[in-house]
């Protein structure tokens, strides 16, 4: 009798603890919860239902499942965007990754009062809100005002026009790289600052040169940040927006309406009013990221340490 | 240790009661419509408090004196204005407001060619029987048909666009050239130009769907048929011989290198405009105006502009066409419409208001009252050096003007046909084939909108 007692009272009193707890915990992640449910779950959600209705001028609304998104995946508009947003990827995220990677490396390198100076100025273009940077280019590739033409008249050659449907490709290619390298630069540039100097220190006893050190010791240690870079690059990239857009008021015949997923979305949902078919390149769009960055996790599974 | 709980606690009762008071704030809007029709929040200052209140969006420069014009002298509504952005921004304001069921305002300024996809939406109240027989003769045929959808009209005409050709008197003299009347005269005048190691001639831009269509009226072309009251029936005629023989001719131009293909509207087509690097622009009657607002004819460019009528495919049979214009539209969320409607009939009709707007250059105004006004046809316009561009362009086009069917695929239809010019700029497609691009093109999105083609 005594002895069940003596142990109905612990119990008791260990279970109000893991309550309180509980009550703790739930208290901790409220704030977030109720900002994460209201501001991102409720939203998308939304979304996902209005994907599932067909609007149309005449005949009004219909539920139709999925049809808009079988819709989608044979809509030429939202197809060419994908390809054109994957092929831009393509030749981007390498380039952005070796200007930054090689800035980074320099920079580790080189130990002067400049390095922190230069180290700024290539951060700097990151600090440039995307819509300043994508007006001030459109300023630099002008025929009358950019420095670009200028510059080719002196050679007696007319300057090339990146803002024309030829050459809009390289044109946003240069922007987007100058506007992320520093970015990328710095996160490679503090994961270089965390590698044990002892390691450079043996390679050098061992008699290895300065360029046997970058690239059997410095870089294989930055795998981890760099598939982190390529991730972000993967994605952000995907989902193009804000360049292209504000470089149509200057081109809009390089630049249509339907140029990346993205703008086909604005285009549809705030220009043709038709919400629902907007939602539904959004959600498109986001599950070709999601099969694009679960390729590319699953080919680097063995190399890449932040994934597991 | 035992604080800790409490402070989240009551962060999260803050966060929570930020949000409920949130929405409560939404739901109160609700009662008075939104932020559109909310009639405490005017940008004018209302003085006769005990009069019904109209709430309006409008972007006109001299909106301001525009609505106390109208407050002073109206003795049954006064008008509550804002400012929510011109074009496409209070478009898309004026979109949600639709979709989201309320905040749109009582009576809104929209261009004519918009008036469709809103009344397709029931967005839009017609206007027929409250007060339109009152003004109808203040405005051409054309004026009211680019405002009707089928025979009800859905707004109040303020202003247009009749198009004329500007030219440069300094590079037109250079090259001894005299302005063409007709597109084949333009065409060797650019050519001789071309080869005089001038200046191009005009241009040809992928942004200016607009003005390509009023190029197609121009020709006789009927790009649309729409009648609301036909049940969603709508007929598209897109690659007509009319609208193939201008895209073509375009197509020429740009082929032989005598336009230019720069988007309009950009610093960079207006320094271009100023440098002297096109001897024309094909415009309405609102560019002088809106030429000297970005700084053209004011340093080494002043007093070179003169004005022409636009060129014709026949002489004999002489099309008026026109670019832009906007007139007030009654919401169909307006509690009151007969209100709204006396508003938007009554806003910027007064003369005070007119004279102001047509003498600093902000409106072509198309009240047939001004413009067969003396004052109007003799004014020596300053920019063109005091050419009587009225009498001599404008006017005529304007009453000559027969307006052009606007229809609910015109965001669409527009869009696509930025396309098509892009294609035949670049070279990737012939004038004939755009339009059978365009044709397709268009007609695919009608019907999957519903639409039965004829």
């Amino acid at each position: 009798m005594t002895a069940t007692l003596a142990s109905a009272v612990p119990t008791k009193r260990r279970r109000s603890v893991t309550a309180r707890q509980n009550l703790t915990g739930w208290l901790f992640v409220g704030p977030f919860g109720i900002v994460f449910l209201a501001l991102l779950v409720l939203p998308i959600g939304f979304a996902l239902y209005l994907s599932m209705f067909q609007k149309s001028m005449i005949g009004g609304t219909k539920f139709v499942l999925f049809g808009n998104y079988l819709k989608a995946f044979s809509d030429p508009s939202f197809l060419d965007g994908v390809w054109f947003v994957i092929r831009f990827s393509l030749v981007l995220i390498p380039l952005q990754m070796a200007v930054s990677l090689a800035i980074a490396l320099i920079l580790d390198i080189v130990i002067t009062r400049y390095a922190r100076f230069s180290r700024l100025m290539i951060f700097l273009p990151y600090a440039i809100p995307t819509v300043i940077g994508a007006l001030m280019w459109g300023f630099l590739y002008s025929d009358n005002f950019g420095p670009l033409a200028e510059i080719f008249e002196a050679f007696g050659q007319s300057a090339p026009d990146f803002l024309s449907s030829s050459l809009i490709f390289y044109g946003l290619l240069n922007i987007v790289t100058w506007q992320w390298a520093g970015y990328y630069m710095i996160i490679i540039y503090a994961a270089l600052q965390g590698i044990d100097p002892t390691l450079y220190e043996a390679a050098r006893i061992d008699g290895a040169s300065q360029w046997q050190i970058v690239l059997r010791i410095k870089i294989p240690l930055l795998t981890p940040a760099l598939l982190l870079i390529l991730v972000f690059a993967l994605i952000g990239t995907l989902q193009f927006f804000n360049e292209p857009q504000i470089l149509q008021q200057l081109a809009a015949g390089a630049i249509p309406n339907d140029f990346t997923p993205n703008m086909y979305a604005y285009q549809q949902a705030f220009s043709l009013a038709n919400y629902n078919y907007g939602a539904t390149i959004s959600f498109a769009l986001a599950a070709v990221v999601f099969v694009c960055v679960y390729i590319f996790l699953f080919a680097t599974r063995k190399r890449g340490s932040f994934t597991s | 240790m035992k604080t800790t709980p409490v402070i989240a606690a009551a962060a999260t009762l803050v966060l929570a009661s930020a949000l409920v008071s949130c929405s409560a704030g939404g739901d109160e809007a609700d009662g008075g419509g939104g932020d559109g029709s909310d009639a405490t929040n005017c940008t004018n200052t209302i003085t006769k408090d005990d009069l019904p209140v109209v709430t309006m969006w409008a972007w006109y420069p001299n909106m301001e004196l525009v609505v106390d014009n109208f407050n002073e002298a109206s003795d049954d509504v006064q008008v509550c204005w804002t400012n929510a952005g011109a074009g496409g921004d209070a478009y898309d304001k004026f979109q949600t407001a639709i979709s989201a069921g309320s905040g749109a305002p009582d009576v809104m300024m929209v261009e004519a060619d918009r008036i469709p996809t809103f009344q397709v939406q029931d967005a839009l109240v017609d206007l027929s029987d409250l007060g339109y027989e009152d003004v109808k003769a203040n405005f051409s045929d054309g004026a009211w048909k680019d405002v009707s959808v089928g025979d009800a009209v859905y707004g109040a005409p303020v202003d247009g666009g009749p198009m004329g050709m500007i030219y440069r008197t300094d590079i037109f003299d250079q090259y001894g050239v005299t302005p063409p009347t007709t597109w084949a005269e333009l065409e060797t005048t650019a050519q001789a130009l071309k080869d005089a190691g001038g200046p191009v001639f005009a241009s040809f831009a992928a942004n200016q769907p607009a003005t390509t269509t009023a190029y197609f009226y121009g020709n006789g072309a009927e790009p649309f048929t729409y009648d609301p009251s036909s049940e969603g029936e709508i007929g598209i005629n897109l690659n007509s011989p009319e609208i193939k023989e201008v895209l073509d001719y375009w197509d020429g131009l740009v082929d032989k290198e005598l336009v230019g293909t720069e988007d309009q509207f950009t610093p960079e087509y207006i320094a271009g405009v100023i440098g002297g690097d096109y001897a024309t622009y094909l415009s309405a009657a609102w560019a002088p105006g809106y030429l000297q607002g970005a700084g053209v004819g004011e340093g080494a460019d002043a007093g070179v502009w003169a004005a022409a009528p636009m060129p014709q495919w026949d002489t004999a049979d002489s099309v008026a066409i026109n670019w832009g214009g906007s007139a007030f539209v009654v919401s169909s969320q307006a509690q009151d419409p007969e209100l709204a409607a006396k508003a938007a009939f009554g806003v910027y009709a007064d003369p005070a208001s007119l004279d102001d707007g047509w003498q600093n250059q902000i409106i072509f105004p198309l009240n047939v009252g001004v413009l067969d006004s003396p004052e109007f046809q003799d004014y020596e316009v300053p920019f063109f050096s005091g050419q009587q561009a009225n009498k001599e362009v404008y006017v005529p086009a304007a009453n000559a003007y027969t307006g052009m069917t606007y229809t609910p695929l015109g965001q669409y239809y527009y869009s696509a046909l930025t396309n098509q010019i892009a294609a035949i700029i670049d070279g990737s497609a012939t004038g004939s084939e755009a339009a059978d691009a365009l044709q397709a093109d268009v007609v695919a999105y009608a019907e999957e909108q519903g639409f039965t083609v004829k």
